[in-house]
């Protein structure tokens, strides 16, 4: 796979590439374990804004990459039924350790042309209602729903808004309000605006360590506010976007750890951690954990505002 | 955003000095303002409908001094620390209450159109845009019990330009919390009327206000989930003139009807009386029959 290094990563790669120079094994393995200190050191002093580009990386698993590690089988279900398909988000019945799971989740794509034919994971009208039809069969077959997010945003485009963009998100919410079988959410690298929403009104939401869940890109965020895209990393600091973040505001149930910079050092690992939350989630739904009218007191907790006595 | 402050009056007209007479902003021509205010604040020549306040709103469409306000004592903090520049969030606060005279960018109560008891929500575009942060999300939450509870239909009239950004994921989540609400009204087998009103956009339309049962909109109101500018800049194009307009929303089919203001009351009236619950039980039970005449509920004793 090519090589993608992210500037502030760069320090890392020069101790590999030395290394790799090296004249003696002694050098070499000198320099390799002076990366990999680096590597610690670089990892744990990211600024928001790096960390959004970290959560972006190309080289970070994607959904497919999981569910294929963890899935002993996958059926793919295609289409809402209505206009067509939708690749960026994929939707289908899997099994995993030997029970039924309905998943949902936006695939960003891997190779050039995957992320072209899969929107780079902005889903358009028609992949929520793809979404909501797998919600539903899941609930009438009764079988828990897995989400997984990895998506910059709901696409910006003409057709999106033509076939009501605002409107399908907002019945994805009203649906997953009301879903009878337990939702486990999990944000795997960027989960943006109603976009990624929509597939996380969950009765457990997690985020990998260094994924990142905002309210919409810092750039746009940047314009908006700063109204100059090019403070983006002030737009990212100020909007609180880390997984530490989001525990600390009560917005999402759990943290799960990755390697220093991230699953991509270690894919295998990582679904193996996925796996684990997936595990605890069937076993707490087993345990009766998850009620529809749980999930809906928890978001309808989430907020701050201050009450005064009248 | 000085232009937030010409909207104050209901009239964006930049350059005209206040007087009798003022330019369309829509068909540039000159117009009696005595004439325009008359109108509900829609141009008499072309019809286009100015921005107007929320508490304007209330005077023009409901019964009055019906309106009973609910919710005052919920009050806007910063979550996030948020600063844009020398600004701070609760500095924004406090220039947006300046600016419109609310606390936050929703106004709910209880009211009456035409002798019709409702619960009504509506949205300040005055106020940051009536964006949605967490004090407007648990508004529309409590005002949707509090329809439950009085076993009345609720009208907002949504205006909005999304989540509140600095507010941060708390306000992302204000949707998921709202779709909820609109769930629970759903349930109680209450109606649940949206008005779409210029502009309604992102987190709002994609969540309580996309929800309506029925759904009105304005003429002309800009109604769309990306906005045009974001869009126009994603894809490298010019977006057609009409483009996410209610007329075009109209057209893809997510707006029941196209209200004129000057229209809204008698329309919303005529709508009450149809989705009263006495009406509906009426339908169903011929007890119940004389008790949903065409009188509105409460002008009989129960």
């Amino acid at each position: 796979m090519a090589e993608t290094i992210l500037p502030f990563e760069r320090s890392i790669y020069d101790l590999i590439e030395a290394a790799g120079r090296a004249e003696t094994v002694e050098e070499r393995a000198a320099l390799l374990k002076q990366s990999e200190a680096e590597r610690l050191r670089v990892y744990a002093n990211l600024t928001p804004w790096e960390r959004v580009q970290l959560a972006r990386h190309p080289r970070r698993p994607r959904m497919l990459d999981y569910t294929n590690r963890i899935l002993e089988d996958f059926i793919e279900l295609h289409g809402d039924r209505v206009i067509g398909d939708d690749p960026a988000m994929v939707c289908g019945i899997g099994r995993f350790r030997g029970r039924t799971i309905f998943i949902a989740g936006q695939q960003k794509g891997v190779s050039t042309e995957e992320k072209v034919s899969r929107n780079f994971g902005m889903a358009h009208p028609w992949g929520y209602r793809k979404a909501q039809r797998v919600f539903r069969l899941a609930e009438r077959l009764g079988h828990p729903v897995v989400t997984f997010v990895d998506t910059p945003a709901a696409h910006p485009g003409i057709e999106a808004e033509q076939r009501g963009q605002g409107f399908a998100i907002a019945e994805s919410l009203r649906l997953c309000a009301d879903l009878r079988v337990p939702i486990l959410a999990v944000v795997l690298s960027e989960g943006g605006s109603g976009g990624a929403l929509a597939i996380a009104f969950a009765d457990r939401v997690c985020m990998f360590q260094y994924a990142v869940y905002m309210i919409c890109p810092p750039e746009r965020c940047a314009e908006i506010l700063w109204r100059d895209v090019e403070k983006k990393e002030l737009a990212a600091a100020a909007l609180k976007v880390t997984a530490q973040d989001l525990m600390d505001l009560g917005a999402i149930d759990a943290i799960l750890p990755e390697p220093p910079g991230g699953a991509q050092y270690d894919p295998a690992g990582a679904a193996e951690v996925l796996a684990s939350e997936i595990d605890r989630f069937l076993e707490a739904c087993r345990q009766g954990a998850y009620s529809v009218e749980k999930r809906r007191e928890k978001f309808r907790r989430i907020g701050h505002w201050l009450e005064e006595s009248l | 955003m000085g232009f937030l402050k010409r909207k104050r009056n209901g009239l964006d007209a930049p350059g005209i000095p206040d007087g009798l007479w003022m330019k369309c902003a829509a068909c540039q021509q000159t117009v009696y303002r005595p004439e325009v205010e008359e109108n509900m604040h829609v141009c008499p020549a072309c019809g286009h409908h100015y921005r107007i306040g929320s508490r304007q709103r209330l005077e023009l469409l409901m019964d009055p001094g019906s309106f009973q306000e609910t919710g005052t004592n919920l009050k806007t903090v910063d979550p996030l620390g948020f600063r844009v520049g020398e600004e701070t969030y609760m500095d924004r606060l406090e220039r947006a209450r300046e600016e419109s005279g609310l606390r936050d960018a929703l106004l709910t109560g209880f009211a009456a159109i035409e002798g019709f008891r409702i619960a009504v929500g509506v949205m300040e575009s005055a106020f940051i845009m009536a964006s949605m942060g967490s004090v407007l999300g648990e508004k529309f939450c409590r005002l949707v019990r509090d329809a439950i509870r009085e076993k009345v239909p609720l009208v907002v009239f949504a205006a909005s330009g999304g989540a509140r950004m600095q507010e941060g994921i708390l306000a992302l989540m204000q949707m998921a919390k709202t779709a909820d609400a609109v769930r629970e009204i759903n349930d109680a087998g209450l109606p649940y009327i949206s008005v779409l009103t210029d502009p309604t956009s992102g987190g709002v339309l994609a969540s309580f206000a996309g929800l309506g049962d029925i759904i009105l909109a304005e003429p002309g109101a800009y109604i769309g989930f990306a906005g045009t500018r974001l869009i126009e800049g994603a894809l490298k194009v010019k977006l057609p003139e009409g483009f996410q307009r209610a007329e075009y929303q109209f057209e893809n089919g997510f707006i029941d009807q196209i209200v004129k203001r000057t229209e809204m009351r008698p329309f919303l009236a005529r709508l009450l009386r149809c989705l009263s619950p006495q009406s509906a039980r009426a339908a169903l039970s011929s007890k119940e029959a004389d008790a949903a005449s065409d009188a509105p509920p409460g002008a009989d004793t129960e």
